[in-house]
Parts: structure tokens; sequence; C-alpha cells
């Protein structure tokens, strides 16, 4: 079962202003695109065809092509997910709770989120990960993410 | 060296300022000493202080020798102004700031330990010298078609690759995003032994200049900007065209000089 380009949840002009329609165009239907393919050739005929995206990250070993393709193909998927043009304001619940403990306030995640973000020389992506029970904010380089051994702080990203 | 000249400028201001004020002082505190005496405790004081670090951090963008539209189409002008006049100089901005207070060296001589310098100047020094390299090699399509390989390095080419196509080739492949995953840089080095051409690719900011980047450090002749930053606004996700594109203006006769240098001197092209 090959993996597929999932479609946007919304329409490419939907993150107007902040991201815009032609960046989505390309980013989604070439970037994203292109790592979908080029996991499915990596894979193709071997054991990790038919595993989850998740277990082919955690499996991760130095086959660049699916350590590459495949962080790709996964990451973009969760971008997507993460975005929504109704997005913004504050997290609640739970979740809001874990942030106001780890970080003390949601302006205190977002200064630590920016400067994993800021810090990360070249090409690479910033996660706010689940570790542990508890929440934990890292960057990581190229299409890797923390599902990978050895990666970043090792836990499961939600944003 | 524009930075350099003007470093000593600053610094020679400052020490004839330094060297009136130890004399008025002196003056004003003790009238009863000797010119002699005088003069050997001014001309102390300004060696002191012409020898102390440099307060002014030097390294600067070099100016191109072309206009930012004089490599389009293969590099668009937009493109050329972002890259120069931000990307560039944010690296030289940070490379100050990191060297701050230290002694001021060539660029060129802050590369050899760059790995053990830390983040800041391996990635800052490196991106100041790889882009320094990059405008230098490069020449506007109608003057880089006049150019081509210097006997010399014709035939460390053909003995390296087999032919100069064959380089393009080899050199284009390197430079594929599949081969160069991420950021970074494809190069044509002369070896340590100084026999050879090789092709290498590094990642980010680095340069086969850096000890315990490449398998040895090794002396740049050739380099192509492979961030997005080089190449989006035009070819957006298609590097490969940009990389056949790029090939357009580059000036044959400077990587001559290159060659020429490293083997030489043994040593990186100095900026």
């Amino acid at each position: 079962m090959a993996f597929e380009l999932p479609n946007l949840p919304y329409a490419h002009d939907a993150l107007e202003p902040h991201i815009d329609a032609r960046t989505m165009e390309i980013h989604h239907g070439k970037h994203h695109a292109g790592y979908t393919s080029k996991l499915n050739a990596a894979i193709e005929g071997t054991s990790m065809e038919g595993q989850s995206i998740e277990d082919i990250c955690k499996n991760v070993g130095d086959n660049a092509a699916v350590r590459n393709n495949g962080g790709g193909y996964y990451n973009h998927c969760l971008f997507w997910e993460v975005m929504s043009p109704n997005g913004g304001g504050t997290p609640s619940g739970d979740l809001g709770d874990a942030i106001n403990a780890t970080f003390g306030s949601f302006d205190g995640f977002k200064d630590a989120f920016a400067k994993a973000a800021a810090t990360r020389f070249g090409s690479g992506w910033a996660w706010l990960c689940v570790k542990d029970g508890g929440l934990e904010v890292c960057s990581t380089a190229n299409q890797d993410n923390p599902l990978m051994s050895g990666v970043g702080c090792e836990g499961h990203p939600i944003l | 060296y524009k930075q350099h000249k003007d470093l000593n400028n600053t610094t020679m201001k400052f020490a004839l300022f330094a060297l009136f004020l130890g004399s008025a002082n002196a003056w004003s505190a003790n009238s009863g000493n000797s010119r002699r005496e005088l003069l050997q405790q001014g001309a102390a004081f300004a060696a002191a202080v012409a020898a102390a670090p440099s307060i002014a951090n030097g390294y600067a963008v070099p100016d191109l020798a072309y206009p930012f539209d004089g490599l389009e189409p293969s590099i668009d002008t937009p493109t050329m102004k972002i890259h120069h006049d931000k990307h560039h100089a944010t690296y030289v901005g940070n490379l100050n700031k990191a060297t701050e207070g230290k002694d001021e060296v060539p660029i060129l001589d802050l590369m050899a330990d760059a790995l053990e310098a830390g983040p800041a100047i391996r990635n800052n020094g490196g991106g100041h010298y790889n882009h320094a390299f990059f405008w230098s090699e490069m020449a506007p399509p109608g003057e880089a078609e006049k150019t081509k390989p210097s006997a010399q390095l014709e035939e460390l080419i053909n003995k390296s690759f087999g032919s100069l196509d064959e380089m393009k080739a080899q050199f284009s492949a390197r430079a594929a995003p599949g081969a160069l995953f991420g950021s970074g840089w494809v190069w044509i080095c002369v070896n340590q032994a100084g026999d050879e051409l090789k092709l290498v690719g590094t990642p980010n900011q680095d340069n086969p200049l850096m000890k315990g980047v490449a398998d040895e450090v090794m002396f740049p002749i050739l380099g192509l900007d492979v961030w997005e930053h080089a190449y989006y606004l035009k070819y957006q996700n298609r590097r490969p065209e940009y990389v056949s594109a790029w090939f357009n203006v580059v000036n044959w006769d400077k990587v001559s000089e290159n060659c020429a240098y490293v083997v030489e001197n043994h040593a990186g092209v100095p900026f």
C-alpha cells in the first residue's frame, strides 16, 4: 500500500495572509508530493511497505532516501493538520494546563518555540512534543523528526 | 582588504588621540618632566593601544563586480539583491558580533579551526567565506561564455573527471536534492597533495577548508550555493534547473586563477 499525498484540509488561500496561496500550492503540490513519491519508491519491495509512517520514522536507519522522504512525508502531513484558517487563540484543557505547567504561560511556550525555530541553522523544523507524559520543545535538521531515535527530544510531535 | 585599511585608520586615530591625552595629562600633572620622558610615555601608551585587540570589527560584505541584474537569466535580480544584501550581510553582522574584542584575522584564517571555534564562527564565518567566494567566481553570461579553463586546470579536470562535461555532470548529480539534502554547498577542490580535483558536498555553511568537514582539508576552486535562498524565487523546488543555468555564469578564468593559487600556495583562496 503506497503512501498518498493527503489533501489539504482547506483551500490554498485559506491561510492568507500568514502563508500565501502560492507557497501553499508549491509546498503541498510539489515539495510534499515529491517526498510522497520518493518515499514510495524507497520502500517498494522492502519490509517497510505496509508499515505506518510513524513506524517507518521510529525505525529509520541509515537509508537516506527513507529518512529524508519518510520524514518529509510525516512532517508535512502533521504540518497541514495543525493549521487552520480558524486557528490562533490559545490552547485550553489538558494541553493548556500542560503548557502553563511546563513553560509558565502560553507566551513562555511561544518564546521557547520561537527560540528553537530561530536557532536551527539551515533547513529543519521546530517541534512541540509529548515526552514521558510531559511537554518538550526542540528542533531537528532537514526532514528529521523526534520520532527518529537519537533525534531532537525523542518525543512524539504534536505541533 | 578595504575593511583592514579602515580598521588600521581607526586604530591609528585612537592611538594618536591617546598619545595626545597622555601628553596633556603628563604636562599638567608634572610640568617638570623632560620632553624625552614625555615622548617615551606617549609612545609607549600609543604602542600599547595599537597592540590592543581591535574595537571595531571589520568583516564586510564585498561589493559585487557586476550589477544585481548582471547574472540574469541564470540568477534573477531580486535573488541577487536579497542574497547579497540580506543573507550575506547577516552572516557578516553575526560574525562581527561573534569576533568582537578578538584580534581580527582574514576570513580565510578562521576556516581551518571553524568547527572548534563553535557554531557562531562556523556558521557565520563559513557563510561569509562561502559567499565572498561565490560572488567572485561568477560573471555575466556574455563574459562568462568567453572564459575557459587554463591548461593547468584543464589537465587536472581531465585527470580527475575525464572531461569538463563529465565534471559538470558529476557536479550536477552531487548538487541534486537527493544527493545534497537540505541546505549546503557543492565544491570542486584541489586535494591536499595538490595533484587532483575532488568533488565535495558540505552541509549548511561548512566548507572543505574546515578541519573535520571533508575527508581531508581541501582547497575550493569552484563552489555552488544550493540553499533554497540561492534559487527559490525563480526556480522554487526545481533545483536541477538552477544548477544547469548556473554553469552559464561560471567564470572559468577566475576558477583557473583559483586553481593556480591553491596549487602554488597549498592554501585556500583568500578574501
